[in-house]
């Protein structure tokens, strides 16, 4: 089973697929989405979103700047303000 | 009837027009696309943020804690309207249609003893408005850089409008801009963005506990400014889209119009050209005849 992820920022829709693993930089620290996690909202502070394609899976590193970031039924939604070039 | 010389110099002019309306309109045709892709692509951030809003608005109880973004100062005495045009003309009513919404607003509220404040934004609103109402105008924000306004524009204003709310300038703002439909449909609206109108009626309520981190009223405290920014910066995609729209409608129909001009101009032309021949021949033969 696959997570469901996406992210936005202000100026487009960066991505929508469907992966195994995110690691999210929380406000109060890292934390790593799987699919089924508990439903939870988080801000987000300046650092690097690890996206693990599949198990075990060399990670695709994004830096992102400020935002939030949502898990619910249908998966994680990250909200960041920008996306480090 | 206008001399030959008269004529020729009409043609030449009205010609002149229309390539300036022509190329005004290839403008915005490649503008209008590029223009679009944009306010689309900002669409699905705006949507996501409304609906993490509207779930986390029905979780959180108002209160006098809550922050005034959320609950509003108390009173609805100050109204201001952030009004935004485009810094070009050349756009058929496009902006007189936005100032228009603006002013019928205004009367509106003024009806209710309500004060009124005018933020503008964009360069072409501003004499209309400052005709009319010439010491309500708070601020003129000034979009006329190179490009087209952005996020950073945006995030400008809106921390300009947040300052001023804190400062208790005033209690309620709206937001004017065109909303694109298709290049030929713009429609001019208004919404109210301080404080947040929100139709909780939306959230879907997973019936789960949801985990706040940190809590609630801090992330509610850190998102609510956020969308007052994606509000304005979807308002200034939008209205981006919608005046190249209707630039290009307009600079469609003007070159058009040029053409029928030319046309009729043309045709008179040539009659007072055959005209001015056979009264000369008619001359030659009678002269001819005389001998």
């Amino acid at each position: 089973m696959a997570l469901h992820f996406e992210l936005v920022t202000p100026e487009k829709l960066i991505r929508s697929e469907d992966v195994y693993m995110v690691q999210v930089p929380g406000s109060e620290g890292e934390f790593g989405v799987l699919e089924g996690h508990a439903p939870m909202m988080s801000t987000i502070r300046n650092g690097a979103v690890s996206i693990f394609a599949s198990e075990g899976a060399e990670a695709e590193i994004i830096e992102i700047e400020g935002g939030f970031a949502e898990v619910n039924e249908k998966g994680l939604t990250i909200l960041a303000e920008r996306i480090a070039a | 009837m206008a001399s030959l010389k008269e004529l020729k110099g009409r043609i030449a002019s009205v010609k002149s027009t229309q390539k300036i309306t022509k190329a005004k309109q290839m403008v915005a045709a490649a503008k209008l696309r590029k223009a679009q892709a944009a306010a689309e692509a900002a669409r699905p951030y705006a949507e996501r943020l409304e609906g993490v809003m509207a779930s986390l608005a029905s979780k959180v109880t108002i209160s006098e804690s809550s922050p005034k973004l959320l609950a509003g100062t108390g009173t609805d005495e100050t109204h201001l309207l952030i009004v935004c045009n485009s810094d070009r003309g050349l756009a058929g009513a496009f902006n007189a249609n936005i100032v228009k919404a603006a002013r019928a607003k205004a009367v509106e509220l003024e009806a209710q003893g309500k004060k009124v404040l005018f933020y503008l934004v964009g360069r072409k609103g501003r004499p209309v408005i400052k005709r009319a109402y010439p010491n309500q105008i708070v601020k003129h924000f000034d979009t006329s850089g190179p490009g087209s306004p952005g996020f950073e524009e945006a995030q400008a204003i809106s921390k300009e409008v947040r300052t001023m709310f804190e400062d208790g300038q005033f209690d309620v703002a709206h937001l004017f801009y065109s909303e694109f439909k298709s290049a030929l449909v713009q429609d001019p609206v208004g919404r109210q963005i301080i404080p947040v109108a929100l139709e909780t009626s939306n959230a879907e309520d997973s019936g789960a506990a949801v985990e706040y981190e940190p809590d609630e009223e801090e992330i509610l405290a850190e998102l609510l400014p956020r969308n007052v920014t994606t509000q304005v910066f979807g308002a200034l995609l939008e209205n981006n889209a919608s005046e190249q729209g209707a630039s290009m409608t307009a600079m469609d129909n003007a070159t058009r119009n040029a053409g029928d001009l030319i046309d009729g101009l043309t045709i008179e032309y040539n009659r007072s050209r055959q005209a001015a021949i056979t009264t000369e021949l008619v001359e030659i033969i009678s002269g001819a005849e005389a001998l």
